[in-house]
């Protein structure tokens, strides 16, 4: 079947019929290489909105509290909820489906850092070594806050990069003591976010923090990170789990939204992810419908060329031709323009988004696509195997009915089809 | 090498139901050169199609070579066909955009011959047909006879039994005619049977042997004597 000959007879009759083919080749060709944009501006937005979620771990989950808005347990309204330190032992150690967690107290006021001459007004972020995985903190020098300035209530800090800048300019600020609130803090290291957005945040140690400006056993949120799990299901029921013991702890309706307040960003994260599997699916069909015309196109060019050839298809069965090898003709035929003509949309779509993603990359480079939601907008290189594969099907698809048509040509009506 | 026994054929075409055989007993042995005359609508076409087992017949009986030929298979028949039977048409149904060597090379390869052996012999045949110049043009470059003879040249080089030859000098001139005539009867020297369906007299005067179909039966066999008798009747006219 894969002779020269076979080849030979098939660029014979394409050269023949040059524009048809190109014709034929171009709405295939249309078809893939729309598939391909599609698929690759649906994957840009995923990607887009997943980096996003990127600056926090996915399954990272906030708790605050507020006062009460239900009567429980003979208990009035209004009265004001707050978590404790007792609350984090629990939800370290006993809480189900909890992976870790940090607390943080809210300094009150503003609080001004100063170093020498330098002086500045910035948020403070206490926390818990934990908050570095859970938020994905990146450090461009010296450490993040560790177990020991926990537990030794060390007055250390971690500056964000825009601190550093306005307070150390080009002096290196490690080991280096600055004042918060008129407390000497010596710098640890420095965190650097390369969306921007944390750079004039300082994280200190929950532990200091608490002692240092009279917090007590208080706490305002906790950051906690869940287990991994597959369904927005069963992200929603750790999240109602933890809240109903809290509710049992300090006593007041779990319905009450307004005592204790939560945002899981896992169950965000994934109606997300489903809305994109859903548009995925939906770029799918009509780049597949968009492909369809495309073969039936072929199909309807074939059907005409087995009708133009009938004469020469009846002279080769005389001749000795065997049905099969007309069919293989046809089909071969058939699956060799789709094959080229949609490898040829399919170069041209992934091409076109590559370039897209180049043009994409230098803006970002450049600092001047940070709200853009749309990143990497390229097709998967398993996508582009999967095309050409429906592709060879296609062309066998569409030359399918010609060739049956051609392999049922009677010699003898051929011959006398004058 | 062909024995045809009261074989009838008719086709259906809706309700109407139009018999074109009505028993044809025939037997052609090997190396005859005949002639199946017949006006049209005596089923002398439907005759060579299935002779040349290109149709299946309804009732009776043919043996080609000793084997019998009935309800063939599409593979199978086109396999006995490679085999057995060379075709030449009056229309000389070349393949257009295949030049002259192409074509006579066709039935070697659906022999499975390789490129390179199936090229060397068609250019031995077409130099037996006094074509060698001709082997790369193509056939919208040749003349009448000259495509005709490529037509001889494909249908012998599968070595068949039989050459079936319909109308082989329909579309030809008189000279061009009796070349051709002269290389079916070189082929017949050389053992061949030869069969040609024809309405020209002076064609069928020509072979040894003429039947004439009349309304889907045979109404007379002209051989021997009877022959020389039709000849010279042919030629006083």
């Amino acid at each position: 079947m894969f002779d020269i000959d076979i080849w030979q007879e098939i660029f014979s009759t394409i050269r023949k019929n040059k524009l048809r083919t190109f014709l034929t080749g171009f709405s295939v060709a249309w078809g893939i290489f729309m598939l391909m944009v599609l698929l690759g501006s649906g994957n840009g937005l995923q990607n887009g909105v997943r980096s996003q979620f990127s600056d926090n771990a996915e399954n990272i989950m906030w708790m605050w509290t507020g006062e009460t808005s239900i009567p429980y347990k003979g208990y009035k309204e209004g009265r004001e909820i707050r978590f404790n330190n007792e609350d984090y032992d629990y939800l370290v150690g006993k809480a189900e489906g909890v992976d870790k967690v940090s607390a943080r107290f809210y300094l009150r006021g503003d609080i001004t850092y100063s170093y020498g001459k330098e002086y500045g007004s910035f948020t403070t972020s206490t926390c818990y070594p934990a908050l570095a995985d859970m938020e994905k903190i990146k450090i461009s020098s010296g450490r993040f806050i560790n177990d020991l300035d926990m537990m030794d209530y060390r007055k250390v800090v971690v500056i964000g990069d825009d601190i550093r800048k306005a307070l150390f300019k080009e002096v290196d600020p490690l080991g280096k003591y600055i004042n918060i609130g008129n407390v000497p803090f010596m710098v640890v290291g420095v965190s650097y976010d390369p969306r921007s957005r944390d750079n004039r945040q300082a994280y200190m140690p929950f532990t200091t923090a608490q002692r240092i400006y009279g917090g007590g056993n208080r706490v305002h949120t906790f950051a906690i990170t869940t287990e991994m799990v597959k369904t927005t299901e069963e992200a929603e029921a750790i999240g109602e789990n933890i809240r109903q013991q809290m509710a049992s702890r300090h006593s007041f309706d779990p319905t009450d939204q307004k005592a204790m307040g939560s945002f899981n960003m896992l169950t965000e994260y994934m109606r997300t992810m489903k809305i994109f599997q859903a548009i995925k699916m939906f770029v799918w069909i009509i780049g597949i419908g968009t492909l369809i015309a495309g073969i039936v196109g072929v199909s309807n060019i074939m059907l005409i060329l087995v009708k133009e050839r009938t004469r020469e298809i009846g002279i080769r069965k005389a001749l000795g031709a065997s049905p099969a090898s007309v069919i293989g003709l046809i089909l071969l035929e058939s699956i060799l323009i789709t094959t080229i003509a949609g490898y040829i949309g399919l170069v041209l779509g992934v091409g076109l988004m590559e370039g897209f993603n180049y043009a994409l990359e230098q803006m970002m480079a450049s600092g001047s696509g940070e709200q853009i939601f749309f990143m990497n907008p390229t097709v998967d290189f398993g996508t582009a195997v999967a095309a050409t594969l429906i592709l060879i099907l296609s062309g066998a698809l569409a030359g399918y009915i010609p060739a049956r048509k051609a392999a049922k040509v009677k010699p003898i009506e051929a011959l006398h089809d004058e | 090498m062909i024995v045809l026994d009261s074989v009838h054929k008719s086709y259906v075409t809706g309700n109407n139901s139009l018999h074109v055989l009505k028993g044809i007993d025939l037997e052609i042995g090997a190396g005859e050169f005949v002639s199946i005359m017949g006006s049209s609508g005596s089923g002398k076409s439907t005759l060579l199609n299935i002779l040349g087992i290109l149709d299946d017949y309804d009732s009776g009986s043919y043996v080609l070579n000793g084997k019998k030929i009935k309800s063939l298979n599409e593979t199978k028949a086109a396999m006995l066909r490679n085999e057995m039977i060379g075709f030449v048409f009056q229309s000389f149904n070349l393949i257009s955009f295949k030049n002259a060597r192409e074509n006579v090379a066709l039935p070697l390869y659906y022999q499975k011959v390789s490129r390179r052996k199936r090229n060397v012999i068609a250019m031995e045949y077409l130099d037996r047909m006094g074509l060698k110049d001709w082997a790369d043009h193509l056939p919208s470059e040749l003349s009448g006879g000259q495509k005709q003879r490529v037509a001889i040249a494909r249908a012998l080089i599968s070595n068949p039994k039989v050459i079936l030859a319909d109308e082989p000098t329909g579309a030809l001139d008189t000279t061009t005619s009796f070349e051709v005539m002269d290389i079916l009867k070189e082929v017949n020297d050389q053992g061949i049977t030869v069969i040609i369906v024809t309405h020209e007299h002076d064609i069928a005067s020509m072979t040894r042997k003429i039947i004439r179909l009349r309304d889907g039966v045979i109404a007379e066999v002209i051989k021997n004597g009877d022959l020389q008798m039709y000849r010279d009747r042919v030629l006083a006219e």
